[in-house]
């Protein structure tokens, strides 16, 4: 009889090694890929995953084969319909040659080889060498909390910890190496001894047997007095112990300014680095909650949808982003429990002499709370040529420059265009220099 | 359940299943009465069986590493797996039903996906009719062992990862990567000659010379135009001892390089003679695919058939499953679109068919191609003769008959480089059945579509520059894309330089 083996509750994943390994390999090409995707594709599409293409010079198994073209060569095939032998055929231009190989993955193609990427690889490789900045604050105990997990069992604890089923075990085995004797083999005993009663046998033997039982009963029970049936060495609780772990909550500030000046484009922009931003956090956080703050002359908390697509006029008052978020902050969001990043997207104009109390409010409260805080500035369209010189900025940017340089967790860019997006996030979360290029 | 087919026979037995979902019970008894048939109508001899249910997703699996169980991990197999995700996950390619792998116990897997009357085929497919030619194939029996495989694949896998744990895995993986290239070049093709024990040779060499002696005879000096015989010079004397001494030439690649190599180290060795033992194993799969798929086909067909006739499968499972079969069997013409090739299926099935007709139902024109099929009553023990003792070129060359060429209309096409046109060279006609037939079993000639590459010197003392000779058939010349990055790979094995000459078969060479 053949065995039959349902194999369906195996491990399904019996290639991820094998896939690794070719991921691996093609690292760099998938990373070209992935940037271009993420370039090209709306941000929340790419950062799904999927589809991605790569050059398959760098992956082909090359074996010697016969050429498909030259030499002689003869075939049969099948589907005649009118040949007759001589008849002579134009060969096809290019030379199909009539070889038995099609184009294969093995040979040299110059084909690009597409595959898709699972959510995780993608942004495996999209965040590939950048780094969060100061993920461990200045005082460590801050970054870090106490969590307590199960490790094994102890003799003592609390109530609500005891361990049933382990407790159970040891009373067991301390029974049967105690011989406790059970309930069922006194009801025996018990059973004889009233069966010799009720006949009341004069027989000296019977009654001999009567005293006897009388006392075996009397010892047995005594046993189960002395020998409990769960004793106190028998009790086991679950046992917990702390262990620090870095602080896994992160809330991001998005601010933007929604005042006439920033148009689509502009926002579209903004929305993309925001959802990068969003991405990362993800990656690293076990929960990231997002704020959105947007302002004109007032700044006000809205949702999503209104955040990026509602319509407001007004004047531009930067500082008012600030004092909002600095009050969610204090209401919803205490230092002790969160990690807090900012990131803030204008087009750089802000209404005069508000600047000032902007640095005021980072330098004195923001900055000092934040783990890391992040501004770009949208340039104009026809900026390109000013890409070289970053430090023309507007109103805005020339004030926050005077505060770059001493403030560590802070840094700017300018982005002129969708595909800086992602340049420029990567220049912010580089890992070997991470206050960027900030003037 | 009330079946009101009007040929429900009385007193037959109950159907085996209902509906299109199984069960293991039902898998179970399908097996038993697939298995009746199959031994005691066909005769069949079988490697007891296992059979797996699996996944899509562990179909996938198996599909890349070579559709072994177990494999030894290598980014190319990871390749295989993240293209073949795609194509099935976008539904441009579908999954096999089965697969079948040429071990004992036979192991073969089956699709969680497939109805009842699907796993039933299958069964009857894989677990008797693949696993009979395995068996019984005189290829599988002289290459291949049944009952090792899986141990030494365990092995091999364990080796690997050694390996890569102790050297880095970038370093394991340029040799497989080099020892992949030569995979073909790294098979055995005849059996070495067993080795003589010092008795033999040397009344061998007796023999030889008596039969010099007597065979001697001074006229043939004389023959005008013959080449003199003369003195071979001393490093002509030195280059045939040391090919002697390499057992040159050699035509596998792979053994030749782990055997001598000057720079490779043990476990590199090893791993060569891992992917050259893989090779090997399934070197009489590629020269059996029509063989093995015709078997296996027309078992499946002649069994679903029986349990039908026995009434133990309902129409409508015969129509599922005679739907799947023919869509199997189908070959397109080559002016399709879809036309690829002969289909291995189809032309074996049909080749199958035919020569069980040869048997039962001979026309005059069989008795003149076939004396000794025709009218052989026992279909069933030629067909099993057949599949023990021929290969697909030998198979096509000793039994296409007439009657199928005509059936299939084939014809065959000449490509010459030399001349502007494609000509055809012969149709199904009187004339044209014997060259039809022997250029079909050519092209099923594994060995003569593949390059003949061997090595054939080197100087171990000197520069060590490694010879590899392609001997050119009908001017075929090797693809100029693969030839640069295969050298490649040898050099890095080899070490030190290697060359590729190019010579007419027979002749010297020309480059």
């Amino acid at each position: 009889m053949p065995q039959f083996i349902d194999r369906r509750l195996n491990p399904r994943d019996k290639n991820l090694g094998n896939r690794q390994r070719f991921l691996r390999r093609t690292r760099e090409q998938i990373k070209q890929a992935v940037d271009k995707a993420v370039r090209e594709r709306a941000i929340g599409e790419a950062a799904k995953g999927g589809s991605v293409s790569i050059p398959s010079d760098g992956i082909g198994e090359p074996q010697f084969h016969l050429s498909d073209s030259g030499g002689d060569r003869e075939r049969v095939f099948p589907g005649n319909k009118e040949f007759v032998s001589g008849d002579q055929l134009d060969k096809p231009p290019g030379g199909r040659g009539g070889s038995p190989r099609d184009g294969s993955d093995s040979g040299g193609g110059e084909d690009a080889f597409s595959f898709a990427l699972s959510e995780d690889e993608f942004l495996d490789i999209l965040f590939d060498d950048l780094e969060l900045p100061d993920l461990v604050k200045a005082s460590l105990k801050d970054a870090t909390v106490c969590e307590y997990r199960r490790a094994g069992y102890s003799n003592d604890g609390t109530t609500p910890n005891l361990n049933v089923l382990r407790t159970m075990r040891t009373s067991l085995s301390r029974r049967l190496a105690l011989r406790r004797p059970s309930a069922d083999d006194i009801r025996r005993l018990e059973e004889e001894l009233a069966a010799l009663r009720e006949r009341n046998s004069p027989r000296f033997a019977e009654r001999r047997r009567t005293a006897e039982l009388f006392a075996e009963i009397e010892r047995l029970k005594r046993l189960r007095r002395v020998i409990p049936f769960i004793d106190p060495i028998d009790v086991r609780y679950n046992r917990f112990t702390p262990r620090i772990v870095p602080r896994a909550k992160a809330v991001m500030v998005c601010m933007m300014d929604v005042s006439g000046s920033m148009g689509e484009r502009e926002k579209d922009l903004a929305k993309r680095f925001f959802i990068l931003l969003h991405l990362f956090l993800k990656r690293k956080y076990e929960r990231v909650e997002i704020v959105f703050i947007r302002h004109t002359h007032e700044a006000a908390e809205v949702d999503e949808q209104e955040f990026f697509y509602g319509r407001e006029t007004g004047g531009t008052v930067v500082s008012s982003a600030l004092k909002k978020a600095i009050e969610i902050r204090e209401k919803r969001y205490p230092i002790a429990d969160w990690n807090i990043y900012c990131a803030q997207a204008s087009d750089g104009d802000n209404s005069g002499g508000d600047t000032a109390g902007c640095l005021e409010l980072l330098s004195d409260v923001v900055l000092p709370w934040s783990q890391y805080y992040a501004y770009i500035e949208i340039a104009d369209r026809g900026d390109d040529e000013d890409r070289a010189a970053p430090t023309r900025g507007k109103e805005l940017w020339r004030g926050y420059a005077e505060l770059a340089p001493s403030a560590p967790n802070f840094a700017m860019k300018q982005v002129h265009g969708r595909a800086d997006i992602y340049p420029v996030f990567r220049e912010l979360f580089a890992k070997a220099s991470r206050k960027g290029a900030a003037p | 359940m009330i079946r009101s087919s009007p040929e429900a026979r009385a007193g037959a037995p109950a159907h085996l299943f209902e509906g299109a979902d199984w069960s293991f019970p039902t898998l179970r008894r399908v097996y038993e009465a697939v298995q009746t048939i199959a031994l005691n109508d066909l005769g069949l001899d079988v490697f007891p069986n296992q059979i797996e249910v699996i996944s899509a997703e562990q179909m996938l699996d198996a599909y890349c590493s070579v559709g072994m169980p177990l494999m030894y991990s290598h980014w190319s197999y990871g390749k295989r797996f993240v293209r073949d995700e795609a194509l099935y996950r976008k539904g441009y390619q579908a999954l096999a039903y089965e697969i079948v792998i040429n071990a004992s116990p036979c192991i073969s897997y089956y699709m969680e996906e497939n109805t009842m009357a699907m796993q039933t085929l299958v069964l009857a497919h894989a677990a008797f009719g693949h696993n009979h030619f395995f068996k019984n194939n005189y290829l599988f029996q002289q290459w291949t062992d049944a009952e090792g495989i899986l141990d030494y694949l365990d092995f091999a896998k364990r080796y690997v990862a050694e390996c890569e744990e102790r050297h880095g895995v970038e370093a394991v993986e340029s040799v497989l990567d080099a020892a992949h290239a030569l995979m073909n070049q790294g098979v055995f093709r005849y059996r070495r000659a067993a080795k003589l024990k010092m008795g033999e040779y040397e009344s061998r060499r007796r023999e030889r010379l008596k039969n010099e002696a007597e065979s001697y005879c001074d006229l043939w000096r004389t023959v005008p135009g013959a080449a003199h015989a003369r003195e071979p010079t001393l490093s002509e004397q030195e280059a045939r001892e040391r090919k002697q001494r390499l057992r040159l030439p050699e035509e596998n690649l792979l053994y030749f390089l782990e055997k001598n190599s000057p720079v490779l180290e043990a476990w590199q060795r090893e791993l060569l003679r891992i992917v050259r033992n893989v090779a090997q194993y399934f070197y009489p799969q590629r020269q059996t695919k029509l063989m093995n798929e015709g078997c296996a086909t027309f078992v499946h067909y002649h069994i679903v058939n029986r349990l039908y006739d026995d009434g133990l499968i309902s129409e409508g499972a015969l129509m599922e499953i005679l739907h799947s079969h023919s869509n199997v069997v189908h070959q397109p013409a080559f002016d399709d679109p879809h036309f690829s090739g002969f289909n291995p299926y189809a032309l074996g099935f049909a080749m199958m068919c035919d020569i069980q007709r040869i048997c039962v139902a001979p026309t005059p024109e069989d008795r003149e191609w076939f004396p000794d099929l025709a009218g052989r009553d026992d279909w069933r023990g030629a067909l099993k003769d057949i599949w023990a003792n021929y290969r697909d070129e030998s198979f096509v060359r000793q039994f296409l008959s007439p009657h199928l060429i005509r059936k299939l209309k084939l014809f065959a096409l000449g490509d010459k480089a030399a001349e502007s046109k494609y000509r055809v060279e012969a149709i199904h006609d009187a004339d044209g059945y014997r060259r039809v037939r022997s250029v079909l079993a050519e092209n099923y000639d594994v060995g003569a579509n593949e390059p003949d590459i061997q090595v054939v010197d080197v100087d171990l003392l000197g520069d060590r520059e490694l010879i590899l000779r392609h001997a050119v058939r009908d001017g075929v010349p090797l693809a100029e894309t693969s030839r640069e990055p295969v050298l490649r790979h040898i050099r890095r094995l080899w070490g030190y330089g290697v060359r590729l000459e190019e010579a007419a078969a027979g002749a010297e060479a020309v480059r």
